[in-house]
């Protein structure tokens, strides 16, 4: 008896646990807190799913319970031989046809999930943004082809609309995931690109990883998705747009910091425009949220990461140590100061509640 | 008979005797300990992954070491560990359940089990020489054709070798199931186990081509220039995945369709019934066996397909839930009305069907493409396959260890160990994976090496963490109950469980030809009718004579050790070409071997009629 009760209590212990977690989770980062269209239409589909398991639960842990205490042998019993039942055809019907049932119920409305999120209806329409998304080894490219916008590790986006993302990669499969917003889609080297839709709903800065084993900083491949109102996100393409890559700092320290970037750095970087492609495009750098999507952004960890890029992302293709720790200093200053928009830097993250 | 001889002649002989046999009852033991070696090294592995979890940051091991660390986890618990274990229960009991001295090729048996081993210990060696693979245990093209160093070289030798003798042991136990069943045995009279044996032998004889093809195009890709995965010289990196899927999904089937027999005769004897339903049973074996088939893109929903191949692909996949449930339902109704007796290997068969039952849910809901957007390549995923493989494989295993123990070494396993052993792992398997789903739906992908403070994962990881510790601990308490067992327990007689089918109407552990004569099978569970009409044992179906039997050989062991060193001719002759030597070495090993087992007559021996009855005077013919 000791046995299926000690089951029991342990299957009431999870069961306990699943309801503490579902109210768990980082805002901005659940799939099981949908922000947007298609991870909310992912949740729905998720909650179906889930229901229809659950009864099929209910009945195979109910006879089991049943069988389990009922059929026990007992003392005395050991001799008897029990009725050799062979089989029984209308019962045998029922559990197939009743999970057939079951799963028709499921496979419809998958069915049109399906192609929901595959529709590209609109993409191409006019006012219609699609925005190129390149995956590289650690980091994520994003180019407004229309607008002739690059970034990288931040992506940001109107609310309320469609945004389509053409993705693929340079090196090899990676996955990008936005788990509060839309799901994930792998971005394929070569030919295979891929398209998805982004619709979020609320302002805010959403948090995405990279979702395919690519390398040793695979778990480092992080990136965020700013959505804005319409109006502001106007604003930052203007913002954008306009960049000057020559423009000079303020500081004279950022300003030799300038010299210094010109002269280390420019043959992977680029600062707005067109991006050189091999790094990332440093628009913008000093509003970013994070340092190479997971530090902190203060000068030392900076510094820290021009001149030990490979102890904080192994496996990176960033130079080590190319200037010194005096230099980097000062191209910090100077990419500190690059912050040609500040569109949604008022816009709250979660994860700085905590 | 000659396991005592070679007992009286000492350990070189003892090793000597294991390195020849063609045995099936001694191959047996060969996977058992292999398989269970590498079962230990991949808990191992795993335990290291999991102390890297256990809180945000951790810097217990690095990122590369991580990625070499769920490689070779994943790849040695599939390749090394379950598979072997499983040939070890084929080998220890689908001869004796259908009433045959031997499997149909006993050479290629042990050809089978040698080239596993070899092709398990390149993969093992790579540890040592400059690092493991690290690409995933799904080597994804092009991380793992771009990998510097030579570790995805060692898994495309190493799986490359042991798949080649999965490959020949599959066929082996097609043909032993067609063609060497007793009179009277017809397919319809076999015991589950063996029927799932025979559909998952069809599955490999199908299944790991696919996989031989794949690695002989990553080898060219890797070790010979060529670019079938290189998109920049007008390969593609997809066929990679197709053609990995196209075997790795048939093989989660290999893995768990013999222990859903093993399952099947389990209850069946532990519940004095025969089993319910029994030919919905074999229908719905062999209907997942083929639907294994035709789902494999259901890994690829991401991947971009497009939504018809992925609507097409949900619905099959969902289909599979079907049979599934319905041995599900035919278990329980076994039980009902039965006389259940809580052994180790019921407990083990019982805890069985909640755990597996919810791996097969979080399957069902894997299964529907959209919703894939969001579990795909997170801890949902992780969750829901160690569910079914350490809930359905695992719990599998352990069941049939403690079930045919006795009839593969004449013991049983201590009760109370198994049980105490039984406890521990159970509740640290759902500690473990359970929460796994949540953290995957919170926003933790899967083959994270380190997730960041601040994302809410930190408890859910910990927790993880202490259920594989636990996990641990009932496996040292079951490794302890093997030794106790052997020390301290005493020996049984052919049938300690009551058994229905025939491997109960031989001695414990069986002679060495299996059956003085081969029984006359009367129905379904052949044993039981016969204890049923009040008779001691099987009626025999010919008169005692002369039984041939085939010779032991070294050769097995040559060819594989052929392979072996010419593998790390291949590795290596990418650096230098002087380790071409190596391929001309071992290839001439191999290739000799061969020719001398073509050349050389051998045509066994026979175990005269005289020896016979005395071994039924102590006690053989029972």
């Amino acid at each position: 008896m000791r046995g299926w009760m000690g089951k029991f209590r342990s299957l009431f212990l999870f069961g306990a646990l699943t309801l503490l977690l579902a109210g768990c989770g980082e805002e901005n980062l659940s799939a099981l807190k949908p922000k947007g269209y298609g991870a909310e239409l992912l949740l729905d589909l998720m909650l179906i799913s889930i229901a229809i398991m659950i009864f099929v639960f209910i009945i195979v842990m109910a006879i089991y319970a049943f069988v389990l205490v009922r059929y026990r042998e007992k003392k005395g019993q050991e001799h008897t031989i029990p009725k050799q039942t062979e089989g029984n055809k209308a019962l045998e019907v029922i559990w197939t046809v009743i999970p057939i049932i079951l799963l028709l119920v499921l496979a419809i409305p998958t069915v049109q999930a399906t192609f929901d999120l595959a529709d590209k209806s609109t993409q191409g329409d006019e006012g219609v943004i699609t925005i190129d998304v390149t995956a590289n080894q650690y980091w994520w490219q994003f180019t407004y082809a229309d607008q002739e916008i690059a970034t990288s590790q931040e992506l940001y986006i109107p609310t309320g609309e469609r945004v389509y993302l053409n993705m693929k990669s340079s090196d090899v499969i990676h996955s990008f995931w936005l788990p509060s917003i839309a799901g994930k889609m792998d971005t394929n080297p070569g030919e295979n690109m891929n398209t998805m839709y982004l619709e979020a709903y609320e302002e805010g800065v959403y948090w995405g990883h990279c979702a395919e084993l690519c390398g040793p900083s695979h778990s480092l491949m992080d990136f965020r998705v700013i959505a804005v109102s319409q109006d502001e996100y106007d604003q930052w393409v203007e913002d954008m747009k306009n960049i000057d890559p020559e423009a000079a700092p303020e500081t004279t320290t950022a300003q030799e910091g300038q010299q210094l970037f010109n002269d280390n750095c420019m043959s992977c970087h680029a600062i707005g425009g067109a991006s050189a492609g091999v790094g990332p495009n440093l628009a913008n750098f000093g509003n970013r949220e994070k340092i190479a999507g997971i530090l902190e952004p203060t000068k030392e960890n900076l510094v820290d990461w021009i001149v030990h890029p490979d102890e904080i992302k192994p496996g990176n293709q960033m130079p080590t140590e190319i200037v010194s720790e005096e230099e980097a200093s000062k191209i910090a200053d100077y990419l500190l100061q690059l912050q040609h928009s500040d569109v949604g830097t008022d816009v709250p993250t979660q994860n700085e509640d905590e | 008979m000659s396991t005592a001889l070679a007992q009286k002649r000492g350990l070189g002989a003892v090793i000597w005797d294991y390195l020849t046999t063609v045995d099936h009852k001694k191959i047996a033991h060969l996977y058992l300990v292999s398989g269970g070696l590498f079962f230990l090294i991949g808990g191992l592995e795993a335990m290291i992954i999991r102390i890297q979890l256990m809180k945000p940051d951790n810097d217990f091991i690095s990122a590369g070491l991580y990625n070499e660390m769920i490689t070779m986890h994943g790849t040695t618990m599939i390749f090394l560990a379950a598979m072997p274990l499983i040939f070890a229960l084929m080998n220890a009991v689908v001869p004796l359940q259908i009433g045959a001295r031997d499997v149909a090729f006993p050479f290629l048996n042990s050809l089978g089990f040698w080239l596993f081993l070899f092709g398990g210990l390149i993969l093992n060696v790579s540890w040592f020489t400059g690092g493991a693979p690290d690409a995933g245990w799904t080597n994804y093209a092009p991380l793992s054709t771009t990998s510097p160093g030579h570790g995805v070289d060692y898994y495309v030798m190493g799986l490359q070798i042991s798949g080649a003798g999965t490959l020949i042991g599959g066929i082996n136990f097609l043909v032993t199931i067609v063609n060497m069943r007793a009179p009277g045995m017809t397919y319809m009279r076999m015991p589950l186990f063996t029927w799932s044996v025979f559909v998952t032998s069809t599955l490999i004889l199908f299944a790991f081509p696919a996989l031989t093809v794949g690695l002989f195009l990553m080898m060219f890709d890797r070790m010979f220039g060529s670019a079938f995965f290189d998109v920049g010289l007008g390969g593609n990196a997809i066929i990679w995945e197709h053609l990995f899927w196209i075997f790795g999904h048939p093989e989660v089937y290999i893995l768990i369709l013999p222990l859903f027999g093993a399952f099947s005769d389990i209850f069946s004897t532990f519940s004095k019934k025969r089993l319910f339903g029994y030919s919905a049973m074999v229908f719905a074996t062999v209907l997942i066996g083929f639907l294994g088939f035709m789902v494999w893109a259901h890994h690829m929903f991401t991947v971009g397909m497009g939504p018809i191949a992925n609507s097409i692909f949900a619905v099959a996949t969902m289909a599979i839930a079907v049979p599934t449930g319905i041995k599900i339902f035919n278990w329980l109704f076994t039980m009902w009305g039965g006389q259940i007796k809580m052994t180790s290997a019921m407990l083990w068969s019982v805890a069985f069907i909640p755990s597996f039952t919810i791996g097969g849910m979080t399957g069902v809901m894997l299964a529907a493409a959209a919703a894939d957007f969001q579990y795909h390549d997170t801890y949902f995923v992780v969750g829901h396959f160690h569910y079914v493989i350490v809930g359905g494989v695992v719990f599998g295993i352990f069941a049939a260890l403690h079930y045919w123990w006795p009839k593969m070494f004449g013991k049983v396993l201590n009760e109370k160990l198994g049980k105490l052993a039984f406890w521990p792992f159970f509740i640290g398997f759902h500690l473990t994976f359970f929460i796994q789903h949540f953290l995957g739906l919170m926003g933790m992908p899967r083959r994270y090496w380190v997730f960041l403070d601040g994302q809410g994962l930190a408890t859910g990881n910990m927790i993880s963490t202490i259920g594989a510790f636990l996990m641990a601990i009932g496996t040292l308490i079951f490794l302890y109950n093997i030794i106790y067992t052997a020390v301290k327990e005493k020996k049984v007689g052919g049938d300690p469980w009551g058994g229905r089918s025939l491997e109960w109407s031989i001695p414990s552990p069986p002679p060495h030809y299996n059956f003085v004569q081969t029984p006359l099978v009367r129905g379904l569970d052949p044993l039981w009718i016969e204890k049923m009409d009040g008779k001691e044992g099987m009626t025999p179906a010919e008169p005692l004579g002369d039984i041939h039997m085939p010779n032991a050989s070294i050769l097995p062991f040559m060819i594989s050790l052929g392979t072996f060193i010419a593998g790390f001719g291949f590795i290596y002759q990418v650096d230098d070409p002087t380790w071409l030597i190596l391929v001309f070495v071992g290839m001439g090993i191999t290739l000799g071997s061969m020719l001398t087992r073509s050349l050389k007559d051998d045509l066994g021996h026979h175990i005269h009629k005289e020896e016979l009855e005395e071994d039924i005077k102590k006690g053989a013919g029972k």
